[in-house]
């Protein structure tokens, strides 16, 4: 891990406005920013540790966690968000036992929720590994993710 | 200061330049709402209550915009107050918490907003946000951190990071989810936080509140005890109790900040473990005796054990009154110089160093000009965590665009603002700075009328740097000579530069020479007698530069007046109506072999430690078993005093009046707070008792003041010290007078030397006496914790602080850790020529490799037997940073 971020630092210059840049090469290459990433991007930047968690926690498009076996985005859009998707969250949250933006702990799920897809016909929508769910109910949720709920 | 006139609601009124509008409507006594706004801090304009009308720019936050000439404010309209009271909704709203029960009923910037606004706090229940209860930070022991009455005006975070430059919070998430929090959320415990409290002190609500602290019943302003720096502050009392302590924003040392240790480590004045009475060893069992007892007994021994036969240890934590009358009896009672305090062990290369080159050892500059410096060099110095408020100068400086080039043996926080870490190795610093005088010299970056003008000696300098070419000092430092060259152009060129010391320089067996470097340095580049430069010698206690100031040293009386100068002596024996010795007495290192060869045999020692704290320890503890009477004088029990035939019970700083002299020679009043805990008395009044039982005159003081009026006559440099004149910020002595006002920074015009000019000094590179060996192939150090202070006494008493810093550690490499086959927080045994320790490891690349580094407040791992006892040869202080030592894995 260590030699891959030398080598995302080899492409920056070390100054502070590199700082979303850098993060976002450094979840592109490790899948998520890990806590020993933020702290060498600190060290790299010159620039306090809080900083860049401050900075990295405001973006919704960073994750601190690595994706589980299914990675599941909910649509927070305006038109998903007037079709319910708040309580699709909720039923979600429920099925994985986990919150938005969490791993579970065997790694087999996770979740999170991202700004309008560009789906929002089939509003309201998740993405499941890459592929899209539409006209979500709770009721669908439950049933697509419950043999997975840890009981 | 320019007055600029504004109109205020059609007001005439004068505010300040550059002050915003806010500010001046407050300072007139108008009150705008506002939340967000600290005057300490960079105008932020977040909450938006305090919005007004300027005439020509309608509506502004009042707290970003600056005071202009002519300018019209309305502070209310309608329209002003339907946006303020919306804004002011959405913040209760989702603001929980019972105002009754909460910490900051009273004092609440949100309380007070919502009472001006007419909000009731349950009117606006469907504008909230949050449904959850956020989490409360309770890890650290001195503050509470409850993000559910937290307002997210982000003063806390703008402190941390404007003023403290720790940057150990910040904003975390974003919209109604936003909190403030620390870098991947740790508690605050274990976050980058110092526990200095500086944001609890500014957060205007509940959210971050004191633990430990209860609203006064009075206070009383007075100055810390513990370090140099000496801030002042208010005590908060209760009855007789310390209930709070809170910054003195008029203090000039500190301007309203404090440490971890000012603010929180005031607790062992009302600690039950005090010394209330005096103590007499009877059958080697300490028996409580009264005061009449124990000083008749004091008196008779003393009686027979004058002279040569007689020494006393004064104290840097007692008042310059109270070390006046110390060295006073030790003088003309006791008739001998054998006075002396801890100071040798501190900075006495500084005083005898400073002295030959520039005439006076003192700090030249004072502490608030640090800020004003366009290059600070920091040598050997660890400024962030043993002088914490000064520190803030330093970092204001970077901040301002100033640079910052840190010299030490090991990664030190301040690295964190420095431009440049040259991280030599242990002892090479004489090497060091005479690389960079080359490179000065080389290059010719000298000044060359200041040389001309103020200084004398440059031929044999230049002469002596032949010796320093850069390849050679590369090698010897172990620092990269580019950085050398770099570092030595900034000092020369970008001016005015400054440079800080401690002891890092002066605890070595040539610490002499190290100090003799740096006034080298300062003298070579004209970087002395203006301000923000100087040669500043950061002294360790509270009122060690008092101490010294006042004759608790065996060669000079008062003010550094020689004791060998026959009409000096003649001075004190007519003031003081006694026979003095003309024979400069012995110092701390070699009263210490006197006693261990029988030739002392009555030790009189007031607050001090030196069991804990003097090298090579072994060796007092058991010359002090062969003392025929010793008698100790302080606050708590330790160590030392276990020795002690009489322990007598002082006061602390909180219970008598007087005054210390801070590191930058700024005497300041120290007020007494609460009466004497017990039977304790004053340190001066115990002192006149014994004197006067001895039958001596000229020991009837009433007060504190006819000591210093006694001290002012006798002492130039303290001639124009009167209570009244220091009462409101103190005097930098020099203050010859009373019309003087007292000496920011010293040589303005000329030296103190006898000729009046600078000396250079050559000097050539002396190895530290114990270069590591086969057998003990490391180097030990040593160092302070930001949390203890010195040997602990007062400090280890103070459940939070313990709490931080819990237990001694060995720092060492990573590396290091490898070849021994040792992990982190692994008990090992640390051996050196002295003695040896089983103390944990803390692996860390604070060290480099090869150094490993210790401090000494913890009684259960006693640092010092392990030091080295070798001295420097003019200021005989031991050479406590340097000694070869040895790790072994304990195998069990
Ligand atoms: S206590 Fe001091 S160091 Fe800690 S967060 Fe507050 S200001 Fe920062
Ligand atoms: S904790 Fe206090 S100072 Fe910090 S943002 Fe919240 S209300 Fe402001
Ligand atoms: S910096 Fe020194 S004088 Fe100031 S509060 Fe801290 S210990 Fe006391
Ligand atoms: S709002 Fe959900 S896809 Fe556009
Ligand atoms: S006080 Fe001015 S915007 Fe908050």
């Amino acid at each position: 891990m260590h030699e891959k971020i030398d080598e995302i630092f080899r492409g920056f210059q070390s100054k502070e406005e590199e700082l979303i840049p850098l993060l976002q090469r450094v979840q592109n290459v490790q899948g998520f920013i890990s806590v020993p990433s933020m702290k060498r991007i600190a060290g790299f930047l010159r620039i306090p540790e809080s900083k860049v968690f401050s900075v990295a926690t405001f973006y919704a498009q960073f994750r601190f966690a690595p994706v589980g076996k299914t990675h599941v985005m909910l649509c927070r859009g305006t038109a998903c968000h007037v079709k319910n998707a708040p309580k699709i969250l909720e039923e979600l949250e429920n099925q994985l036992g986990i919150r938005s933006g969490e791993t579970s702990g065997n790694r087999e799920f996770s979740l999170e929720t991202v700004a309008c897809i560009g789906a929002c016909s089939l509003a309201p929508c998740i993405v499941v590994n890459d592929e899209v769910k539409a006209n979500l109910t709770p009721k669908m949720v439950k049933k697509m993710f419950r043999q997975n709920t840890p009981s | 200061m320019k007055h600029i006139n504004i109109l205020i609601d059609n007001i005439r009124i004068a505010a300040r330049e550059g002050q915003t509008v806010f500010d001046a409507a407050l300072d007139n006594g108008i009150y705008i709402p506002g939340l967000c706004h600290h005057p300490d801090l960079k105008p932020m304009g977040m909450c938006r209550l305090c919005i007004v009308e300027i005439a020509g720019r309608g509506l502004t936050t009042s707290c970003t915009a600056m005071v202009e000439e002519e300018m019209s404010v309305i502070t209310e309209n309608e329209e002003i107050n339907q946006i303020r009271r919306t804004t002011a909704q959405l913040i209760t709203a989702n603001h929980t918490g019972e105002c009754f029960t909460c910490k900051q009923n009273d004092r609440c910037g949100l309380q007070k907003v919502a009472s001006y606004l007419g909000i009731e706090h349950n009117g606006d229940k469907p504008m909230r946000q949050r449904k959850e209860e956020l989490l409360v930070d309770d890890s650290n022991p001195f503050f509470t951190l409850d993000m559910n009455k937290c307002v997210l005006c982000g003063i806390c975070v703008r402190t941390c990071d404007e003023l403290q430059g720790d940057n150990a919070i910040d904003y975390v998430n974003r919209g109604p989810l936003t909190i403030i929090s620390t870098f991947n959320n740790q508690p605050l415990f274990d976050s980058a936080c110092k526990s200095c409290g500086e944001c609890v002190a500014r957060c205007p609500v509940g959210a971050l509140t004191f633990k430990g602290f209860l609203n006064p019943s009075r206070e009383v302003r007075t100055i810390c005890t513990y370090c140099g720096v000496g801030c002042s502050f208010y005590l908060g009392i209760r009855g007789n109790s310390i209930v709070s302590v809170r910054g003195d924003r008029n203090g000039p040392a500190n301007k309203g900040s404090l440490c971890v240790k000012g603010r929180f480590g005031n607790g062992f004045v009302n600690d039950p473990r005090r010394l209330t009475v005096p103590l007499i060893k009877k059958n080697g069992k300490f028996e409580e005796s009264g005061w009449e007892e124990a000083l008749d007994l004091i008196a008779g021994k003393f009686k027979i054990n004058k002279n040569g036969l007689f020494a006393c240890f004064s104290s840097a934590k007692c008042t310059n009154e109270e070390n006046y009358v110390i060295q006073k009896f030790t003088r003309a009672v006791m008739g001998t110089n054998n006075i002396d305090h801890c100071a040798r062990l501190c900075h006495a290369p500084s005083v005898s160093g400073l002295a030959q080159s520039l005439g006076s050892g003192a700090m030249t500059n004072s502490i608030d000009e640090i800020s004003g410096a366009r290059t600070i060099f920091a040598i050997g110095t660890n400024t962030t965590w043993a002088h914490p408020v000064l520190a803030l100068q330093i970092k204001k400086a970077v901040l301002g665009g100033g640079t910052l080039i840190v010299a030490n043996p090991k990664r030190i926080d301040l690295c964190s603002h420095a431009e440049i870490f040259l991280q030599h190795k242990p002892g090479t610093d004489v090497v060091l700075m005479m690389g960079m005088m080359r490179v000065i010299v080389d290059e010719g970056l000298q000044d060359n009328l200041f040389i001309d003008e103020r200084t004398e000696n440059l031929a044999p300098l230049i002469e002596s740097l032949k010796d320093f070419n850069l390849d050679y000092v590369q090698l010897v430092t172990g620092v990269d000579k580019d950085n050398i060259i770099k570092a030595a152009r900034l000092y020369a060129s970008q001016k005015p530069s400054s440079i800080l010391y401690a002891m890092g320089i002066t605890q070595h067996s040539h610490g002499t020479d190290n100090v003799l470097a740096t006034s080298n340095l300062a003298l070579l580049t004209g970087n002395i007698g203006k301000l923000s430069t100087g040669v500043n010698p950061l002294r360790g206690q509270n009122n060690v530069q008092g101490a010294c100031d006042m004759g608790a040293l065996p060669n000079m009386y008062p003010g550094y007046q020689k004791v060998a100068d026959e009409t000096v002596r003649n001075k004190f024996q007519k003031a003081w109506n006694a026979r003095l010795s003309n024979k400069p007495g012995l110092t701390h290192t070699e009263i210490v072999d006197a006693i261990d060869r029988g030739e002392v045999k009555a030790l009189y020692q007031v607050g001090e430690n030196p069991v804990m704290s003097e090298a090579d320890s072994g060796h007092i503890m058991q010359a002090l078993l062969k003392l025929d009477f010793f008698v100790v004088q302080d606050i708590f029990m330790t160590r030392t005093a276990q020795y002690a035939d009489v322990i007598l019970p002082a006061s602390s700083f909180a219970e008598k009046s007087g005054t210390f002299t801070n590191t930058e020679r700024r005497v300041q009043k120290v007020r007494q707070a609460i009466a004497p805990i017990g039977q304790s008395r004053a340190d001066w009044e115990i002192t006149c008792e014994m004197a006067k039982r001895m039958g001596a005159e000229g020991f009837d003081y009433n007060s504190t003041e006819e000591i210093m009026t006694e001290i002012s006559l006798l002492t130039p440099i303290y001639g124009g010290i009167t209570g009244e004149k220091i009462e409101n910020q103190g005097i930098q002595w020099p203050c010859p007078d009373t019309d003087h006002p007292g000496t920011p920074f010293l040589h303005g015009e000329k030296f103190q030397t006898p000729s009046g000019r600078g000396k250079f000094m050559p000097l050539r590179y002396i190895p530290s006496s114990e270069p590591p060996s086969k057998e003990f192939p490391l180097i030990l150090t040593t160092d302070r914790s930001l949390f203890h202070f010195h040997t602990s006494t007062m400090t280890g008493r103070i459940t939070g602080l313990n709490l931080l810093d819990s237990e001694e550690f060995i720092l060492i490499n990573p590396a290091d850790a490898d070849i021994l086959g040792i992990g982190d927080r692994e008990l090992v045994r640390i051996s050196t020529r002295r003695g040896s320790l089983e103390v944990r490891i803390k692996i860390t690349d604070v060290c480099p490799p090869g150094i490993v580094s210790m401090t000494f407040h913890f009684e259960n791992t006693h640092t010092n037997l392990l030091t080295s006892p070798a001295l420097d040869p003019v200021a005989k202080i031991p050479e406590t940073k340097v000694a070869a030592a040895r790790i072994d894995k304990i195998n069990r």
